[in-house]
């Protein structure tokens, strides 16, 4: 149906109540759908932080077992948020005395995570920064002198072999794979077959 | 009111108490339950009830944090407004200011004194009732115009000036829509015009004749755009007028002016139930008095709470006409067509002064196949939804 036209006097009456009754049934079938609101953060299924994905880069944390004190972070941060005192003690070797950093100023661009060898320096899924002052979100990871952590000579690298799991979005989400392994893989070739024939 | 006082010291109610302390306590309890139970509980819970509604509508959940379901959420909103300071701007005219709410005030309270809410339960059945309705709402006018001029703020005055214009004007097709019933049961009192239909739908005056049956539409449109209602709410129109009359006013007296406007929703509902949709009128299915007055008093405030939450649905569904749309609406459509109507409801009377029952049930069926259509095209839209939903998924290795 057209309404552009005129349709003069009666036509015109017909026409509102026609569209008027439609739309009411428009606004009446969605009484009948699930809203789509979120009730952050307290009313929902799992928490936020959890539904993230795997490299989301949220609050930097660091694992100060493994830390070995390189500095290769804080010469990474191009805004210099990461402040390390590091001292070189007899029979002991690195002690760090100082790890700061100011989340107030990190941009979260990832870039001192790059460099770590040891991957002790991470972004976390937490992203809940709100406090009522700029100090308390400068996190300070050295309470007392802590020995850095000297790397094994042998091999300690990135596996070579994954095994992605899904277990945890079953339990959590309910979450089910809407393909299988081998129509999955059947769809990718295909779409590989018709990305290089087009 | 006293005949039901009357048939309970009859039954033996109170043994050894003399009528007229009956009749006085009689009179305090219903003024105590109106301004309790209908002022305080319908206007404080429309305003809950319209949210939540208003929010499914648009796919969010609304209040829902205060009480189960945020069921007490209007209680914390008018605690609120309650406590907070009550501004009168300096250069306003400050009496007229103060005293502009209690006018709006007392013309909606006005209006519950002759609805119908039983058989026996009205605080006065005047032989002019429904008369007495149309002319003691107009009264908001004169509050509005008051709080739009005293505010001395353009915004307000403007939303005055608007107001007033279209009460003015929608006063008209809401009272011709009146005559035909009043032509067909020959009454204006609110009771001898329920007691002229029953309790089955096809005995209601709005599938009577098919003028009735028009005048209830044109009622209905005439009456949301007296009440400032969407699709007629330019008074307050927030995308233009900031908040019209209400721009200046704080804490209790803006509450006054809301609890006016969600209360009238009420009886909006009130006035087309009495007149077209049978009233009270319920199956005889019991003897006693007290039963059957709280079985009528259900029947009647669902009916009518039915016509608030259509309300509710239509300020969900349409936009906010122009003001000169608004004009040709009332003018060029409802007048003309309510003046046909009562020339025909008028020769419907003298050709068939003892009704026409044909005609009952085919303007009953009409509206059965009307929901009907209006049910399948729900079912339609949802089903569209529904497809619309899974065609976006689409396999791409890449996501």
């Amino acid at each position: 149906m057209s309404y552009t036209r005129d349709r003069g006097y009666f036509g015109g009456i017909a026409d509102l109540c026609m569209t008027i009754l439609d739309g009411m049934a428009v606004t009446f079938s969605h009484l009948m759908r699930k809203p789509s609101t979120v009730q952050y953060p307290d009313r929902m299924g799992m928490r936020v932080q959890d539904t993230l994905p795997f490299r989301y880069r949220g609050i930097l944390e660091v694992d100060l077992e493994i830390c070995t004190g390189c500095l290769a972070c804080e010469r990474a941060c191009p805004i210099d948020c990461i402040v390390i005192d590091v001292t070189k003690e007899k029979n002991v070797g690195m002690v760090m005395t100082r790890f700061d950093i100011d989340m107030a100023k990190c941009m979260y661009c990832g870039l001192c995570s790059e460099p770590c060898p040891t991957g002790a320096i991470h972004h976390t899924p937490e992203f809940e920064g709100a406090d009522y002052s700029l100090e308390s979100l400068i996190r300070r990871f050295v309470k007392d002198p802590v020995v850095a952590y000297k790397p094994k000579k042998t091999g300690e690298d990135d596996p070579k072999v994954r095994q992605p799991d899904i277990t945890r979005a079953r339990t959590h989400l309910a979450w089910e794979p809407r393909v299988d392994v081998d129509e999955g893989l059947r769809l990718t070739f295909e779409w590989f077959r018709n990305k290089i024939a087009a | 009111m006293q005949e039901f006082l009357d048939s309970l010291i009859a039954q033996g109610y109170f043994p050894g108490v003399r009528w007229d302390v009956v009749y006085f306590g009689g009179m305090l309890v219903f003024a105590a339950i109106v301004l309790l139970v209908f002022i305080l509980l319908v206007a404080g819970g429309t305003t809950f009830v319209e949210r939540r509604v208003w929010a499914r509508i648009q796919s969010r959940v609304g209040p829902n944090r205060v009480g189960p379901q945020g069921i007490l959420q209007w209680l914390v909103d008018g605690i609120k407004l309650l406590m907070k300071e009550d501004i009168i701007p300096a250069a306003a005219d400050r009496y007229l200011f103060m005293f502009a709410p209690y006018v709006v005030m007392v013309g909606f309270i006005g209006a519950f004194v002759v609805v119908p809410f039983g058989s026996r339960l009205i605080i006065a059945d005047m032989n002019v009732g429904i008369l007495y309705i149309t002319s003691v709402t107009a009264l908001v006018v004169v509050g509005i115009l008051m709080a739009g001029w005293a505010s001395n703020n353009k915004w307000s005055l403007i939303g005055g000036i608007r107001s007033a214009a279209q009460i003015v004007s929608y006063e008209i097709p809401a009272a011709l829509s009146i005559f035909p019933v009043v032509l067909m049961s020959g009454t204006l009192s609110m009771q001898s015009l329920i007691q002229g239909q029953g309790w089955a739908p096809w005995d209601w005056y709005v599938f009577a004749s098919p003028f009735t049956f028009v005048a209830f539409f044109i009622f209905f449109t005439s009456a949301l755009a007296e009440g400032n209602r969407t699709p007629f709410d330019l008074p307050e129109a927030e995308s233009e007028l900031v908040a019209g009359f209400v721009t200046e006013y704080s804490g209790v007296r803006y509450l006054m002016f809301f609890m006016a406007e969600w209360g009238n929703l009420y009886i909006i509902g009130a006035i087309v139930t009495t007149l077209f949709l049978g009233g009270w009128h319920i199956p005889p299915v019991t003897d006693n008095v007290v039963v059957q007055a709280v079985l009528e008093f259900i029947t009647f405030f669902v009916k009518s709470y039915f016509w608030a939450l259509v309300a509710m649905w239509i300020r969900a569904t349409l936009p906010r006409t122009r003001v000169d749309q608004l004009m040709s609406v009332c003018w060029k459509y409802l007048v003309p067509i309510s003046f046909v109507n009562i020339l025909g409801a008028a020769l419907w009377v003298l050709v068939f002064p003892y009704g026409f029952w044909p005609m009952h049930w085919l303007l009953f069926g009409l509206s059965l196949f009307i929901i009907g259509y209006f049910f399948s095209r729900v079912v339609f839209h949802l089903r569209r939804a529904r497809v619309r939903e899974r065609d976006q998924y689409q396999f791409s290795p890449l996501s």
